[in-house]
């Protein structure tokens, strides 16, 4: 057992709510204002208690022994609705067939990290869910000691049953809730051992399964309420432009319509958080009954646009500002390749360096260099950007899908002019996140047009504004060299790499550590373009391309790709280069999923035809080794099989981990292959999946096969790591399918390279 | 505006509607039936996929005035209770990661079902190939199609 403090000082981890005097932390259902027939069907498969007893801010037990766990955190189906309260439910020693999960409110006083953000979901509340369900378990061991009057210790609690054996006296968890939640919160608690954890590492079908195969409502543009309105809005058409004026009269004729106006976000003075990001601070607001109506209305107005100007901002990120420019003008991906080829050819801004790359570079027998790019990317989540509010004089209701309900709460309330505690954020599940939802302007947008209606609106975006008013994956370029000594031994290692807006590399990642002459370099390019996090910001380019270099490196140099990987691990490991804190990797870590995936995958005994690409990066603390098997059929590559090996710690869910990994593979393999968004004069050139290509079916892989390093290290980050390898696998395996090698995605449209 | 009776999971409904608007609007805003998803607008995506008759439509794109007296077949409707094989088969396998386009993939796989049994592994990518998974869930869902296919085997 390891026991631990549930108060740090004068913080206590764990509140019990009945005893705070009830905060609200049950929030009401949103489903209950809509629910169809047949929407009960999950839940009458449990029989509902007649009282429920709320032990602490993470869950309720009912008397007949039925517990409700709250999920913290947004759903964007990485699965935490299931896997965060499966983690409360091992430490509370709970039958998992006896849980209902209930998606718990926006509330900073319970919670901490209610972000999907950065992988972080489960390892950052950790150690807070295991404690919850400890505590709550300690609580009920207490209420029996109480009523049996004997030692708490020497009651044991196993799957929702207490029982005294000395005495013979038992009790189910419903029989003590009761008392349990009228007890203080014990100061310290014993938390199980990782051997004996019954629920975490098992796998756990998806709790909303059913819901989401019989179509019941669950997301944000399901939502449906008495009264409300539908909006949609107008934004300038190119990045660079802004609304000069508009006249609305036919419009507002239209059957449905209620009211035409501008919205203006914020102040030119107001001070933005970096989440409160958008390209846009004046747009049109359509409001009227149906959507169908309202996107009708849209193409009825007469617009002006007019070209903005230079603008630079004050943006606050976690307390730190920064300023940001918007500089003016149309621009084009043309001119921005131009722009990064001259930049990345002159001086850039060191970041790292080892030894003296420079000298060693001119002393080469052999110089490698090859350049890498890949466009701006739309998240394009399924579920396009929506929002519902209610906003009155004193208070404000949001529900939706939003990834940072924690950090857009200010932002609406300084914008409605509300303090904080008028605000109720909730989160409905949401249609794919991928980093989009983390900017909540729609937030904002909706609260702000709700006001104004003085009604519930949902905002709805179309597919068109949702691409073409994007927070966007940036456009990266990087050029890496590489030098060899007359003995073919890698003796200097030089990664320059940039973007718009911000460099991709990261200095301090595998390789460094490993060569003893090593230089990283960064330059930037300014745009108006609006770009932000997209699944693992920065590696989501970096990984593929540092991975295809090392792949033809490896070939270069006569080895093997995996064993020079290794090789280079094992000198990160022993004798890395530099500070070794200074070295973001373990490199033991790194080796074993290289190690693992050489060995589920049998590398080296591929049978004839089968064209294999290896590919293995770090991120979110997280390692992940891909092996991609590519056959060719009508000359046309097609991706048989991938096999990954990843080490994210104690797995919490393992079969829908696995089902993250194989939408990674997917998912990388998509969109190095086959997306990209483009611009013309300020404009994206793609506004719908009938021009930007997503990954469809029959470009899937035919299987993927997942295997976990199997360790007692807290959980790292699963959502985002086995997203960014894959596509150096794809570039590897593409390259011995048809000797070509490709640097500039999506590979489907790149040219034969100027290099190579 | 104009009156319509709409035949949708055996049910008679009464809508008065523009006759342009599609289908999938009629079922959303106006009976409230969410089941059935708004993805693109221009049928590439599939998440609007519903029954007209037996086969699988993109509602996104189908005016309320052209569906006339066919019967129209949602998710809500697919079963009685949620165990259609299709839908037995999606939550055997656990297929979903968001969730927003299955109940599209579902249609589209129980059409393909119905009028073919036992698919081959082209046969199921050609008819999914039009919906559309952002969160890249497909070799759950052709494996989710097998097994409902296997089920309607033994059946």
């Amino acid at each position: 057992m390891t026991h631990i403090k549930t108060k740090l000082g004068r913080r206590a981890f764990i509140k019990n709510t009945s005893l705070a005097g009830g905060g609200l932390v049950l929030g009401f259902s949103w489903l209950n204002s809509c629910k169809p027939k047949g929407a009960d069907a999950v839940a009458m498969e449990l029989e509902m208690p007649k009282e429920w007893y709320e032990i602490n801010g993470y869950l309720k037990i009912g008397d007949n022994g039925v517990v409700t766990i709250m999920s913290p955190n947004p759903e964007i189906g990485q699965n935490v609705r299931t896997s965060m309260p499966m983690i409360v439910a091992d430490e509370l020693e709970v039958d998992w067939k006896n849980v209902v999960v209930e998606q718990a409110p926006l509330n900073t006083n319970l919670y901490s990290w209610q972000v999907a953000g950065g992988s972080r979901s489960i390892s950052s509340s950790w150690q807070n869910l295991r404690m919850a369900g400890a505590t709550a378990r300690q609580m009920l061991k207490n209420a029996a000691a109480q009523a049996w009057q004997v030692p708490a210790g020497e009651i044991t609690a196993i799957a929702g049953v207490l029982s005294h054996e000395a005495s013979g006296n038992f009790a189910g968890y419903g029989e003590m809730a009761s008392a349990a939640a009228s007890l203080e919160v014990p100061e310290e608690i014993e938390l199980k051992e990782i051997a004996d954890f019954s629920i975490i590492g098992t796998s756990r079908k998806n709790v909303d399964g059913k819901k989401i195969v019989t179509g019941q409502p669950l997301f944000g543009l399901d939502v449906q309420r008495e009264g409300m309105l539908i909006a949609s809005l107008v934004h300038p058409p190119a990045f660079g432009m802004k609304l000069k004026s508009f006249d609305a009269e036919s419009a507002k004729q239209m059957p449905g319509i209620h009211d035409i106006f501008s919205i203006k976000l914020y102040d030119e003075d107001y001070k933005k958080n970096t989440f409160h990001f958008t390209a846009f601070n004046e747009l049109i607001a359509v409001v009227g009954e149906s959507t169908w109506q309202v996107f009708q209305a849209k193409k009825a107005l007469n617009i002006e646009w007019e070209n903005a100007s230079d603008i630079t901002e004050t943006v606050t990120m976690f307390g730190n500002d920064m300023e940001v420019n918007f500089p003016a003008g149309m621009e084009d991906s043309e001119t921005h390749t131009t722009k990064l080829k001259e930049l990345v050819t002159s001086k850039g801004k060191v970041t790292r360096k080892d030894g003296d790359p420079e000298t060693a570079f001119k002393n080469a027998a052999k110089i490698i260099e090859r350049s890498y790019s890949c466009p701006f990317l739309a998240h394009n989540t399924m579920e396009p950007m929506n929002f519902f509010a209610h906003v009155t004089e004193d208070h404000a209701e949001l529900l939706g899908p939003t990834q940072t309900p924690e950090w857009m709460e200010p932002a609406v309330s300084e914008v409605l002019g509300l303090p904080l505690e008028s605000i109720d954020i909730q989160m409905t599940r949401q249609g794919g996140g991928f980093g989009r939802r983390l900017y909540g302007h729609f937030m904002v947008e909706t609260a702000l047009i709700s006001k104004k209606m003085k009604a519930p609106v949902k905002l709805v975006y179309s597919r068109e504004d949702d691409m073409t008013q994007g927070i966007y994956r940036p456009a990266y370029y990087a050029t890496y060299r590489a030098a060899l000594d007359a003995d073919n031994k890698l003796i200097a290692f030089h990664v320059k790499g940039g973007g718009i807006p911000e460099s991709p590399v990261f200095a301090n990642r595998f390789p460094a550590g490993a060569i003893d002459n090593y230089l990283a370099e960064d330059f930037t390019l300014n745009s108006n373009i609006t770009t932000g996090a997209f699944r693992a910001p920065r590696s989501n380019f970096i990984a593929g391309a540092e991975q295809s270099f090392l792949d033809e490196l490896a070939e270069e140099m006569g080895k093997d790709p995996i064993d020079f990987r290794l090789e280079l691990l094992k000198r990160a490991q022993e004798n890395p280069v530099g500070e070794k804190e200074s070295n973001d990797y373990d490199a033991a870590r790194y080796a074993g999923v290289l190690e693992l995936v050489k060995e589920k995958a049998n590398w080296g005994q591929s049978e004839a035809g089968v064209h294999r690409g290896v590919s293995a990066y770090f991120c979110h603390d997280s390692y992940v080794a891909q092996v991609l098997d590519m056959v060719l059929e009508n000359n046309k590559p097609v991706v048989q099989k991938v096999t990954a090996a990843i080490d994210c710690g104690i797995v919490v869910n393992p079969d829908a981990a696995s089902n993250l990994s194989e939408g990674g593979a997917i998912d990388g393999i998509g969109h190095a292959m086959y997306s990209g968004l483009t611009f013309k004069d300020g404009a994206p050139e793609q506004n719908n999946f009938d021009r930007y290509r997503l990954i469809r079916h029959s470009e899937a892989p035919k299987s993927i096969e997942t295997h976990f390093v199997k360790n007692d290290i807290d959980p790292t980050g699963m959502g985002e790591p086995p997203f960014p390898p894959v596509m150096g696998a794809l570039a590897n395996a593409l390259y011995k399918a048809t000797g070509r090698r490709h640097y500039h995605q999506p590979f489907i449209t790149d040219k034969p390279p100027l290099v190579g | 505006m104009a009156a319509f009776s709409l035949k949708i999971n055996g049910t008679q409904h009464e809508i008065n509607v523009d006759p342009t608007t599609p289908m999938l609007w009629v079922l959303r805003d106006h009976l409230h039936m969410v089941g059935t998803k708004y993805g693109c607008g221009i049928a590439q995506c599939g998440a609007c996929t519903i029954h007209l008759g037996d086969n699988a439509v993109r509602s996104c794109q189908l005016p309320v005035s052209s569906v006339g007296d066919q019967e129209i077949t949602t998710i809500e409707g697919l079963s009685e209770n949620g165990d259609h094989p299709v839908q037995k088969a999606w939550l055997e396998v656990d297929v979903p990661q968001c969730g927003y386009c299955q109940a599209g993939q579902i249609m589209t796989a129980s059409a393909l079902l119905k009028k073919n049994p036992n698919p081959s592994d082209t046969e199921i990518e050609n008819a999914m190939n039009g919906n559309i998974c952002r969160c890249g869930t497909y070799t759950r869902i052709r494996k989710a199609i097998k097994m409902a296919a296997n089920t309607n085997q033994n059946s």
